[in-house]
């Protein structure tokens, strides 16, 4: 279980993450490795290049903006789930980052690259969709915004193109009320279906291939959650309804 | 025997190290070793066609390439470990397999390289061509044997075995009520924090070869390597370092690079290592667990046993090195505390096409408990009687012993248990667990069991004052966490009248005791413990004998306390241990160390030579102790949970266990076996299971999807003793290792039922399996 | 990157992950490889002062940063550090081989949480996975620890 070989760079600033992007095939970008390095060590991912973006400064930056909090491309999971500013305005990212493994794992994964890892278990996801929240994407070609509704595409898959970094997610105040419940098999594991109730609106995560908003009068409607060993579609569908009831009955 | 050290909560002597980081994992030692790696067989079945190591040999780096081809004995099988009258189709495997695989991790090919990362680097240039076979695996398909594991072992079967104990048709005939159930257990993994690691250095100019291996068993691995390489054992150390866990798949030997290895590194003439990775680990290493079992109970209106009948299927995987010994502990310990007149059991050791089967903590216990507390609570259940009733109704008496309960025992005797009390773990657990908490949802379990601990054939022990006073002592069998180096030394320390700080265990490394076993089948304490004893004694008795010409005195009137031999009723007349060592050896030449005392001109005259007929230099001893028989440790667990109808999240809120292991060497050394082995239950009986797919591939190798449970899965745990003192070993000590984990999934089984009134016949469970039993029923 | 306080420059070969350059380049072998998945938490130093998984991590992203490991905590010859103390006195290990992990974790855990409530020792010591002690002699080690350090 060790990673194979690969060609590793460690660009200063965004530009330069972003014309090694542009110009290299076959790159993947490393910011907290905390999905990223377990693939490369089970050798399930070989990228020819490694595009390390923690040396650049001035990249991890918590603030807020438009009402909401932004939240940069090197912050800390950590660092957000400690800060002031995202627990008065957005807490419900606080709550959903203290389902998110381990404080351990928190340290070092990053907040953004959770998002563009898109995992459909991952709880963060289903929070930027819930919020109707968006990224802010960057290459040679230039800035754009994607919101979370256009932004996960599939299992593992985002709207980002490959020359593109996430440079920036954008999570709007969480009103009240506001909730993140999940079942998950251990404390800290992916869930096997959560909901993220954020005022009236429901986004549902673990039970399709990306996160997806949801009725929460017919939350199981619709869903064709996919089989695993530890939950079965009607299983999943059985805890997302059952979940949802709670988030709505608080 | 004085009992100071012996019972106290001795704090542990082999902390520090750990705990700073100077701890000796065979991984640790480099030395310049060459690294490895295997190419293991993707399939769980399939013909090689061809195997292609060129370009992986030509790879920079890489310094050599095994195949079967190219070992001297990779034409043989290796050992078959327990021989059985009925293992009629016994199979091991090759060191490397060259011309059928029968399990998907089955080791092909050996990598040796500068490091790691190169050696998989050229692992992955190796090609292997393999035709796929029709693949066995579950212990039911290999019952029906539409394939076959092995083209020459007819049905799959390996091995049957018939006992019976009274007569058990008779018994049917005449009783008002008969049940059949059928109970199932699934697979499991001892996962051990440390995989397995092998590290191996060869002399050639002392033609030597050492050996450090993460085993359970260094003096059988130092057997196996002087028998292959012909090198006399003297020539061969095996050493145990800090292993970090065993739980029973470190017993296993030999698994291939524990011979490729130190094989490796004759041949290249520099160290050589192989460090296991979690991902191999999950198929390379020894599994256990998979029975299926078929019951008939006959019982009356009061619901006592009348007789059983259990005929079952063991998973026993692709080979059968470690023998039947599996099947043989759970068919004898089914009857567990219960009297059971009439007894018929009969097991098929099945072949199927996933990982070898050999013990993991609990051995063939935990599905016997399961099968006998899940046929109870179903007799109550149908009687209406409660659960602790039917229970004490059944119990073997604490006046009962010795109980002859007459069916095989893994030693070649038959089950005698030794002591007990039974009846009493059953109220003091009850008590302990207190009434029933508020609220939905809840249920009670309990299970009540025994253990046979101790096996023999033997362990010894040598123990030596140095001439400073400090005693070193050392046993065969290695540590993998049991605080050896603690409860030795409290043994030692009370016969010795030292300090327990004083004293300095070796355990597990042939260069300092060559003869032994091996650390299994919570053997630890009877084997080593009473041969550490026996040869402390001896030591004690040789330091009486020489001081008592010193002190004049009769040996009988001396007395060894606070680190001298001293007069009993006279303390200020006496000498230190150390003056006595250095007068147990004549010297010629004073070296130090207080030596002089021991030379020609200084020593005490007596009549004859200065060593007499029958005595020996130096103040030391060797013992052994081999048991008559095994002791039977016994427990009572009872819980209380909670099971949420709607998610089949399980809340344990209430643990508790009394436990019988005889005399306590050390309650916080138990305490501690005790809480991990009942947290590695609650593992496997509701987050932990090996899951196989249609085509013998392991679905969840990584501990991301195998579900070890962290702290927030496991409640705390309250625990309680009784000491009913073993009557076959001077210490009265039974074994307690594997205690803690052998009830937990007829507790969790029981408390489940009782929560959601459905029935549970299978471990182990999970959310998912509850919600689909739920939507069932 | 500079390790318990001496520096070292960063291994060439940049696939090197943390963990083994600080195990088998430097020999600094307390810090133990149970799963290099980032699962069982037996490989977990601090880096600038937080805990972090060093099979997860590779060593070459450590230059410019601070490294420490257990040999880092308590130097030889100086008394051990409050938590390593804790797990000695309450008896918190047994094969001693994800302690070292458990260790950085907790200094990890009491920097957060001087005073660590019950839930928080569990949330704490969750994400290091022990096969020995069941976790109870664990979670008592870290109120004692909490005890030592005040």
């Amino acid at each position: 279980m060790k990673p194979p070989p690969f060609e590793y760079h460690a660009p200063a600033t965004v530009d330069e993450v972003c014309a090694l992007l542009g110009s290299l095939e076959d790159a993947k970008v490393l910011a907290g490795g905390q999905s990223l390095i377990p693939l490369l060590n089970f050798r399930l991912a070989r990228p020819a290049h490694l595009v390390d973006i923690n040396r650049v400064d001035g990249a991890d930056r918590i603030y807020e903006r438009d009402g909401g909090v932004a939240v940069q491309a090197l912050a800390r999971q950590a660092a957000v789930e400690d800060s002031e500013l995202v627990a008065r305005v957005c807490p419900l990212v606080v709550d959903a980052l203290r389902l998110v493994a381990h404080r351990v794992i928190r340290n070092r994964g990053t907040v953004c690259g959770s998002i563009a890892h898109a995992d459909p278990a991952s709880e963060l996801p289903a929070v930027l969709l819930a919020l109707g929240g968006h990224v802010v994407a960057r290459s040679t070609r230039g800035e754009r915004t994607i919101p979370a509704a256009e932004l996960f595409a599939g299992v593992f898959e985002t709207a980002l193109a490959q020359d593109e970094l996430l440079v920036e997610a954008w999570f709007p105040a969480s009103g009240k009320p506001s909730a993140i419940l999940e079942e998950s098999r251990r404390h800290g594991d992916f869930a096997l279906a959560g909901v993220v109730r954020a005022g009236d609106r429901l986004a549902l995560f673990g039970v399709a291939p990306t996160p997806v908003l949801a009725d929460p009068r017919d939350p199981g409607r619709g869903l064709k959650p996919s089989g695993d060993l530890e939950a079965t579609p009607d299983f999943r569908i059985h805890l997302v309804r059952a979940l949802s009831e709670k988030a709505f009955a608080a | 025997m004085t009992t100071r050290w012996f019972g106290a909560p001795v704090q542990r002597l082999e902390d520090e190290r750990l705990l700073r980081g100077k701890g000796r994992f065979t991984d640790d030692i480099g030395e310049g070793a060459l690294e490895c790696c295997f190419v293991r067989s993707p399939y769980a079945h399939a013909r090689i066609t061809s195997i292609d190591v060129g370009a992986a040999r030509v790879m920079p780096g890489v310094v050599a390439v095994y195949t079967a081809a190219d070992l001297p004995f990779g034409g043989v099988d290796l050992p078959l470990l327990i021989p059985h009258p009925n293992l009629t189709q016994g199979r091991t495997q090759r060191c490397l397999a060259s011309e059928r695989v029968r399990y998907a991790g089955e080791a092909v090919v050996f990598v040796v390289a500068e490091d790691r990362y190169l050696a998989e680097d050229a692992a992955e240039l190796v090609q292997v061509e393999y035709e796929p076979l029709p693949v066995v695996i579950t212990p039911e398909a290999a019952e029906r044997a539409e394939h076959l594991v092995h083209d020459d072992v007819p049905g799959n079967v390996a091995a049957e075995m018939l006992q019976e104990v009274g007569d058990v048709d008779a018994a049917m005939a005449k009783a008002p009520h008969r049940k059949q159930l059928r109970l199932r257990y699934e697979r499991g993994a001892a996962s051990p924090m440390e995989g397995r690691a092998v590290w191996a250095r060869w002399s050639q100019s002392e033609r030597k070869l050492t050996v450090y291996d993460s085993t359970q068993s260094p003096t059988s691995i130092r057997g196996g390597l002087a028998v292959l390489f012909g090198l006399p054992e003297s020539n061969v150390e095996v050493i145990a370092p800090d292993v970090g866990g065993g739980f029973g798949p470190k017993i296993m030997l030999f698994y291939p690079d524990e011979l490729l290895v130190p094989y490796a590194a004759m041949q290249l003439g520099r160290p050589v290592k192989w460090t296991e990775d979690r991902q191999e680990h999950f198929t390379a290493v020894n599994q256990e667990r998979g029975q299926v079992h078929e019951v008939e109970v006959a019982f009356d209106d009061e619901g006592r046993v009348l007789a059983l009948s259990d005929d079952f299927i063991h998973d026993g995987g692709a080979y059968t090195p470690y023998g039947i010994i599996l099947p043989i502990i759970s068919a004898a310990q089914i009857p567990g505390p219960y009297r059971l007149p009439n007894y018929r059991v009969r097991f098929r050791d099945m072949y199927t096409n996933a990982t070898p089967t050999s013990p993991y903590r609990g051995a063939g216990r935990p599905h016997a408990c399961f099968v006998m507390e899940r046929t109870l609570d179903s007799i109550a259940q149908e009687l209406k009687l409660d659960r602790v009733e039917i229970r004490r109704r059944n119990l073997i008496q604490a006046d009962e012993f010795p109980y002859e309960v007459g069916v095989a025992w893994q030693d070649g005797n038959t089950v005698v248990y030794d002591s007990g009390n039974y009846p009493e773990l059953l109220d003091r657990a009850l008590a302990k667990l207190g009434p029933k908490p508020e609220g939905d949802s809840i249920g009670m379990g309990l299970a009540i069991y025994v253990e046979g601990t101790g096996v023999g054939p033997y362990e010894g022990a040598h123990v030596q004052v140095l001439v400073s006073g400090k005693v070193v002592a050392a046993t065969g069998i290695p540590s993998q966490g049991q605080a050896h180096a603690t409860v030795w030394a409290q043994v030692v320390a009370d016969e010795l009248g030292v300090d327990v700080k004083d004293v300095e265990v070796s355990s597990g490394d042939t260069r300092r005791f060559p003869w032994g076993v091996g650390t299994f089948a919570s053997r630890g304490a009877v084997t080593a413990g009473n041969a550490m004893y026996v040869a402390a004694r001896m030591v004690a008795d040789k330091a009486k004998a020489i001081a008592a010409d010193q002190l004049e005195a009769a040996p009988e009137d001396l007395e060894l306390v606070d680190g001298r031999v001293r007069v009993k009723g006279a303390p200020d007349k006496g000498i230190p241990l150390g003056a006595v060592a250095v007068l147990s050896n004549p010297v010629r030449y004073a070296f130090g160390g207080g030596t002089e005392a021991a030379t020609q001109f200084a020593r005490k005259a007596r009549p004859g030579p200065p060593l007499q007929d029958g005595e020996q230099p130096g103040l030391e001893a060797t013992g052994y102790y081999s048991p008559p028989g095994s002791t039977w440790a016994a427990g009572c667990h009872a819980a209380y949970v909670r099971v949420d109808p709607k998610t089949f999240r399980l809340e344990i809120l209430k643990y508790v266990v009394v436990h019988d292991c005889g005399r306590v060497i050390n309650p916080l050394v138990l305490q501690g076996q005790i809480e991990g082995g009942v947290a590695q239950g609650i593992g496997g009986a509701f987050y932990e299971r090996l899951a196989y797919d249609a085509d013998g591939q392991l679905r969840n190798a990584s501990f991301m999807e195998f579900l070890m449970p962290y702290a927030t899965e496991i409640p705390p745990i309250e625990i309680d003793h009784i000491e009913t003192p073993s009557p076959l070993n001077p210490l009265g000590v039974k074994g307690a290792g594997e205690a803690g984990v052998i009830p937990v999934g007829a507790v969790l089984a029981s408390a489940i039922e009782d929560a959601l009134h459905v029935p549970i016949t299978e471990m182990p469970q999970s959310p998912l399996k509850l919600f689909e039993a739920f939507s069932n029923s | 990157m500079r390790v318990n306080g001496v520096d070292h420059p960063v291994p060439h070969d940049a696939r090197r992950l943390l963990a083994d350059h600080l195990r088998h380049d430097l020999k600094l072998t307390g810090t133990h490889v149970g799963c290099e998945h980032g699962v069982c938490g037996c490989c977990t130093v601090l880096l600038d002062g937080a805990p972090v998984r060093s099979c997860l991590m590779l060593a070459v992203q450590a230059e410019g940063h601070d490294v420490t490991t257990i040999e880092g905590l308590a130097r030889d010859g100086k008394p051990l550090h409050p938590v390593q103390q804790a797990f000695h006195d309450a008896h918190g290990l047994q094969c001693g081989f994800c302690t070292p992990g458990f260790v950085m974790s907790v200094v990890g855990l009491l920097a957060q949480h001087p005073e660590p409530t019950a839930e928080e020792i569990d949330e704490g010591i969750a994400g290091n996975l022990c096969r020995c002690t069941g976790y109870a002699s664990i979670r008592r080690a870290v109120r004692l620890a909490a005890e030592l350090s005040r």
